[in-house]
């Protein structure tokens, strides 16, 4: 039987120098869950999720992926995981299509200009699609982002706080893509400061403080009104 | 939970299971082509790079003041000062797009070889480079009369390209990663790479001088060390200043 | 806190004493040139102190190889401490050459190829701190200048080859070069001693200051380690 959790994460702690940003940290997500990973400013989330991505290295303790071992197996990680940060990482002299078959190069996606159509049609930019990524509005940018994630279809897909920057319809967009590739049984952990969008869209929800997690809730045994309580609660605890 | 829940519409996300070289030299051709359509589209990098190239050797025209007899022994160091800075301009300009919008991060992402990286941004740079030099040597010699193709000359032009290059693509991946980042590519750059310039001046200057080739060789050979050397540590160290 | 090792101490003792003996060994002992009287005896902390200035670098490039392989931070201090030390004994290098110069080539500087390798590797040594200082985090900070270090460290060999293909005035003193040189001399047994003397002395000045500089780094640490504790 294969098994059901898709990240693993065991004692990890990370230090640059001489500071300590997450210590001994415990993590795990299954299969198509979908993780809010809630936290105040310097909490450690950016940090946390940099190293689940590859990006940056563990001091100490285990992280696996899709039973892939970081750093040891990155390149397997690498091919299963997607990321979309608050920096587009996208080329603003290229249009939406090339964007996205650069990506799909890098990543050895077969059919790409099949799979380019497919991802375009997802994140409702197919009509915008030969147009320079600099003429894009953030929120079309941030889609397009999901896209490019997405775009390889990856067990795993990492967001660092998605809706920074824009405005209430360019996130109700978003939260309506998020949706849909939720509902494509990707497993998501998010990183957010909006607790009324985490509420909506997440299915479980973690706080990281002072780094480590404190506090951990399924969707099923919290009433949203008392998300706030919860996580002030959490955040409390040293 | 059922672990086949993952649909898809279709099977069109499939991944090719390559033999690493291919994955490299795929991702490597990928990144060229990349900067090569995103800079035939703006043009910014080359208008820029050109222009500046042009300027400096007009200031050189008026710094210098030279009669036709002292031209043919400073022509390969005004060119190579040209070359020199213009190139700073392109390199800077190359890993800045990069990084400013997280796009380093973005390849960095993808499972390829941190090396096809650097070799893709290497030969993408090299090629802007060339581009300019293949504008400026006409315009030197038909400005100053002075015939600069001799293919010895254009020889020794490309391999002094190929050593800058391969010196700059690494140290202007570590500048873009700094705060001070434009200035301190120059700093790291220049004291590094006087070996290519003193290489690619003295080799121009012994072809335009028509001397012999046994004089011209040690200089050539000194240029295929430095390239040779240069981008196997490049190779090797690419990982470290990438990685965290 | 570690209190200054004995050994430390000892190695304090024999670099005074060396220094004094080969200052006397240079003013007293050896002979003098007959062609460039007295201001020749420069040449004996001239080139030590162009020895050290070159160990440096290569310690530090060594340091770096380390850093890199084993991630472990006293590399890094080890790396650092050398080229600061490094940087001052190339600068006494150029100038005593200078001073040496003035008299000898009526000039205090010339753009052959010795020179300036030298000041090349002045350069390089500055860049690399000058790298450092634009960098916050501690990590990225050391393994940029580790790579910084080895990259300096394979080129200025090569600076200096090339520019040996080019006719030099700067006086050879050691190996096969061109007589025509102006302010070339042969050692006389006596000078070959202080000579050798004076490099001795000079790398025994280099080690017990990386020593000093290392303890210097690793109190620092120490320092800051204290201070993020106090805080959180």
């Amino acid at each position: 039987m294969k098994n059901p959790a898709v990240i693993e994460v065991h004692k990890l702690s990370k230090r640059f120098g001489l500071r300590t940003v997450l210590r001994a940290l415990d993590f795990r997500v299954d299969s198509g869950e979908f993780v809010a990973l809630l936290g105040p400013n310097g909490a450690g989330k950016t940090t946390f999720l940099r190293i689940l991505a590859s990006l940056s290295r563990p001091t100490l303790g285990q992280v696996r992926i899709s039973g892939y071992y970081l750093p040891a197996q990155a390149a397997a990680v690498r091919c299963r995981l997607g990321v979309v940060s608050h920096l587009p990482l996208l080329y603003g002299d290229l249009t939406a299509e090339e964007n996205l078959r650069f990506y799909g190069k890098l990543y050895g996606v077969l059919n790409i200009d099949r799979r380019s159509i497919e991802v375009l049609d997802l994140v409702g930019l197919s009509p915008r699609r030969r147009d320079l990524v600099r003429t894009f509005s953030r929120g079309m940018q941030q889609r397009l982002a999901i896209g490019r994630a997405i775009f390889h279809n990856p067990d795993v897909i990492l967001f660092d706080e998605p809706h920074t920057g824009l405005d209430q319809d360019a996130c109700v967009m978003l939260d309506s893509v998020l949706k849909e590739v939720a509902s494509l049984g990707h497993t998501i952990v998010m990183t957010s400061h909006d607790l009324a969008r985490a509420a909506d869209l997440a299915s479980r929800f973690d706080v990281l403080s002072r780094g480590t997690i404190t506090a951990s809730v399924h969707r099923s045994e919290i009433d949203p009104d008392n998300l706030l309580a919860f996580y002030r609660n959490a955040i409390s605890q040293a | 939970m059922n672990s086949d829940a993952q649909l898809v519409t279709s099977d069109a996300h499939q991944t090719a299971s390559d033999s690493p070289l291919r994955s490299f030299l795929r991702a490597t051709a990928a990144i060229i082509w990349k900067d090569l359509s995103a800079e035939l589209r703006s043009r910014e990098l080359l208008s820029a790079m050109l222009v500046f190239a042009l300027l400096v050797i007009l200031i050189f025209n008026f710094a210098l003041d030279l009669d036709v007899e002292a031209r043919n022994s400073v022509t390969a160091g005004v060119l190579w000062v040209t070359f020199s800075f213009a190139g700073t301009l392109g390199l800077n300009r190359s890993m800045a797009v990069e990084k400013d919008r997280g796009c380093l991060d973005g390849l960095l992402l993808a499972p390829v070889d941190r090396s096809a990286i650097y070799f893709g941004k290497a030969i993408g740079n090299l090629i802007f480079m060339l581009l300019i030099e293949i504008i400026v040597l006409p315009v030197y010699s038909a400005l100053y009369n002075i015939n600069l193709f001799i293919p010895g000359l254009l020889a020794v032009t490309v391999l002094g390209s190929i050593g800058y290059v391969a010196v700059g693509t690494l140290l202007a991946t570590m500048a873009v990663q700094t705060r001070t980042r434009d200035i301190l590519l120059p700093i790291l750059l220049f004291p590094v790479v006087l070996p290519v310039l003193l290489g690619a001046v003295k080799g121009s200057t012994f072809f335009l001088e028509g001397r012999e080739m046994s004089d011209i060789w040690p200089w050539i050979n000194l240029l295929i060390t430095f390239d040779v050397i240069f981008t196997a540590i490049a190779f090797m160290v690419f990982d470290y200043i990438v990685e965290e | 806190m570690e209190s200054k090792p004995r050994f430390l101490s000892i190695l304090d003792l024999v670099s005074l004493t060396l220094l004094l003996v080969a200052s006397g060994l240079v003013f007293f002992y050896a002979p003098m040139e007959a062609v460039m009287g007295q201001v020749q005896r420069v040449f004996y902390f001239h080139v030590a102190a162009g020895w050290v200035g070159m160990l440096g670098f290569l310690v530090a490039a060594v340091a770096g190889i380390f850093y890199l392989r084993t991630n472990d931070h006293k590399w890094d201090v080890v790396g650092l401490s050398s080229v600061e030390i490094g940087m001052v004994f190339a600068f006494i290098n150029i100038v005593t050459g200078s001073i040496w110069a003035r008299p000898i080539w009526n000039t205090w500087w010339t753009w052959d190829p010795r020179l300036t390798t030298a000041t090349v590797m002045e350069l390089i040594y500055a860049a690399y701190l000058m790298l450092r200082s634009g960098i916050e985090d501690p990590d990225r900070r050391a393994r940029f200048g580790a790579v910084y270090a080895i990259l300096g460290f394979v080129s200025v060999p090569m600076t200096f080859f090339s520019a040996r293909l080019f006719r030099t005035i700067h006086p050879v003193v050691i190996g096969t070069g061109d007589p025509s040189a102006q302010g070339t001399f042969n050692m006389t047994p006596k000078m070959l001693q202080t000579f050798l003397f004076g490099l001795l002395t000079f790398s025994f000045i280099y080690a017990d200051l990386l020593w000093h500089r290392v303890r210097l780094g690793k109190l620092n640490d120490k320092i800051e380690q204290k201070k993020l504790e106090a805080i959180s």
